[in-house]
This record gives structure tokens, sequence and C-alpha cells, in this order.
């Protein structure tokens, strides 16, 4: 019997696809995000008021990820952004492979922002790298306060928290201050944002953070094209 | 839920390994799996044997290890295992801390019978 060392990750498949994705995101510029919620916790309603908020000429685009239906696609569509539906069949999250096949008809190049809706899942996708430069996660206040508790993997991994539906608070058993407390205890470093699709409370520190974010994005790519 | 999948990555691995030995067998794969990967130990077992039985690659043993979250915290270095979300250095006190361990999803090792 002879053993062999192996020390490579399982998904290493979906993390070559990922690094590669990620890898041309950079040369470009293109800022790419993952949203990942449970399901209902307001991700489609976020971009729909996201896109709404958006110039007209930005250069944006959504692949938005479902089991079944082409509806998300067709709630995001009416802003005039290119969307486009991923319908896994089944599969409980998306993978790098879904995203690499689902951006061959689109020009990467015509991009500045990517944003990746994911299959509503806190689970699972939180195992698969789409080779985004951040993971979002959503908290809803009609979720219980202990979910950063109950499903740490996102927690870890995601650079910000949105809590949405905030405007719900008077009215749910929903203690927010815990649920803060919650996630940063996975996860101290995390920022969080507390925001409302249907009032609009935290929007603009959203738009701004991902402003910021796309600001970084093009910055990383004229250091990395500075002829020496 | 996805274990299934992760099952059937393992098992990717595992034929590509065996192509590099001819006429020998894989008997184990070990794979670490960390407290914070979202993978259930039980469930990737069961879905592992599913896929392997009844074919030529049914003598393989799926062998998890489990890998516990562990911290280090950015003061003192002094490295802990984190138990109830509790970030805080046991030794010196300090909040920020860094997980150096326990999202493993790693294939560790695989045993060959040449």
């Amino acid at each position: 019997m002879n053993r062999i060392e192996v020390e490579k990750k399982v998904l290493n498949e979906n993390q070559i696809l990922a690094e590669q994705l990620r890898e041309r995101y950079r040369q470009l510029g293109v800022l790419c995000i993952n949203l990942i919620s449970a399901p209902g916790s307001g991700k489609t309603a976020l971009l729909e008021r996201t896109l709404e908020r958006m110039d007209k000429g930005s250069r944006v685009a959504v692949l938005t990820g479902d089991l079944q239906t082409e509806n998300d696609a067709k709630r995001l569509a009416k802003f005039g952004f290119p969307v486009k539906q991923i319908t896994t069949g089944g599969t409980c999250h998306l993978d790098a492979k879904m995203i690499g096949k689902h951006l061959e008809d689109w020009k990467l190049e015509d991009l500045d922002l990517l944003i990746v809706e994911n299959v509503g899942n806190l689970v699972c996708p939180s195992s698969y790298d789409l080779g985004e430069d951040a993971k979002i996660v959503l908290l809803s206040t009609s979720e219980g306060e202990d979910k950063p508790l109950k499903y740490p993997s996102i927690f870890l991994k995601s650079e910000l928290m949105l809590l949405t539906k905030i405007d719900l608070l008077p009215y749910v058993p929903f203690n927010a201050d815990v649920a803060r407390e919650n996630a940063r205890r996975v996860h101290p470093q995390m920022e969080i944002i507390d925001v409302s699709s249907t009032t609009g409370e935290g929007l603009d520190r959203w738009m701004e953070w991902l402003r910021a974010r796309q600001e970084r994005a093009k910055a990383k790519l004229q250091t990395a094209t500075v002829p020496h | 839920m996805h274990e299934l999948g992760i099952a059937a990555s393992i098992l990717e691995s595992v034929q590509s390994e065996a192509l590099r030995h001819p006429g020998g067998r894989i008997t184990k794969v070990g794979v670490k799996i960390g407290e914070l990967c979202g993978v259930d130990r039980d469930a990737l077992q069961f879905g592992f044997e599913v896929l392997v039985k009844d074919t030529e690659w049914e003598p393989v043993v799926l062998d998890l290890e489990y890998i516990p979250r562990v911290q280090r915290c950015s003061k003192c270095a002094h490295q802990f295992r984190m138990t109830d979300f509790d970030p805080q250095c046991p030794q010196c006190g300090e909040f920020l801390t860094d997980c150096i361990g326990g999202e493993e999803l790693d294939i560790a090792y695989m045993e060959v019978d040449e």
C-alpha cells in the first residue's frame, strides 16, 4: 500500500474556473459581486431598486439564478440593462462553469459591474467561488436573528451584510442589535448596512458602497496597465 | 444538500489520480472537512457510497477528517480553537482574531495498492 499526499481542494475544477473569471474581471476592471441569501430575503427587490438608481449609461449587467422560471430576469429586464436568467433545473447553487457559460455572448469589456444573484440558499452557494470580488449576504428582518450563527460559513465569507426589510422592524419580533452582534461574532470585520427596498432607507449607503468598490476595481486596473 | 456534487468531485479526483497508477488500485481517499465548509459529513459519506456502488470504484473508502475552527490572535499570535463563536483571544483578551482553520474542503491523501 502506497500513501500519496494530494493536498488539493475538492472543488478544484470550480476553483480553477473561478480564478480564470477573476483574472478576466481584473484585467478589464470589472467589479463582480455575488448576492447570497435565503429565499425571500429580498435579493431581487434590492436589485430592482439598485438598477433603478443607476444612470442610464451605466455599464452594468445581471446574471440571476433560480431553480426554475424566468420571472426574476423579467422583473429586472425592465430597467434596460442586460439581464440573463440562469435556470439551474434543481441545483441549489450557481457554480463558476454556469457563470462562464452565460457570459459567453456578452462582451465583458463593455461592463463595469457584473451582479450575480445566486439561488436563494444560505448553505451551498458558500462553497462555490464564482470568481467574484465580493460575496454579499442579505439577512431580512422577517428571519431569525440567529441566522449568522446557524449558517456561519456564508457570513464568514461575505464582506458585506445587508440587513434588509428594515422598514418592517416595528412589526416583527426581530432584534436588529442582536442580529448585528451575531453577524460580528461570526465575522468581526464584516461591514453591515441596513436597507429597505420599500422605503429606500439605506439605499444611498449601499449605492455608495458599490461605487467605492467599482472605483477600487478601476484603480487596480490603472496600476496594472501603467507602462514601466 | 449539495453533498452529492461534492462526492462526485471527490470521485473525479480519484479517477484522475488512478490514471497515474496504471495497474494499481486506489483503496482510500482522505478528505478534510472544515467546521465552516458547509458540508454534512454523513450526507457526503452516503453520497459517495451511492456513487461508487456497483462500479469499479466500489472498493474506494472515503475517510473524512473533521477540522475545527481555529483562530489566531492578531496581537499575541496565540492560536486557539473557537467555540460558540467567541472570537476573543483566551490568552490576551484581544477581540481581533483571524480564522486560520475550519474552512477546509480538501483532498488530503489517497492510498494506492500498486
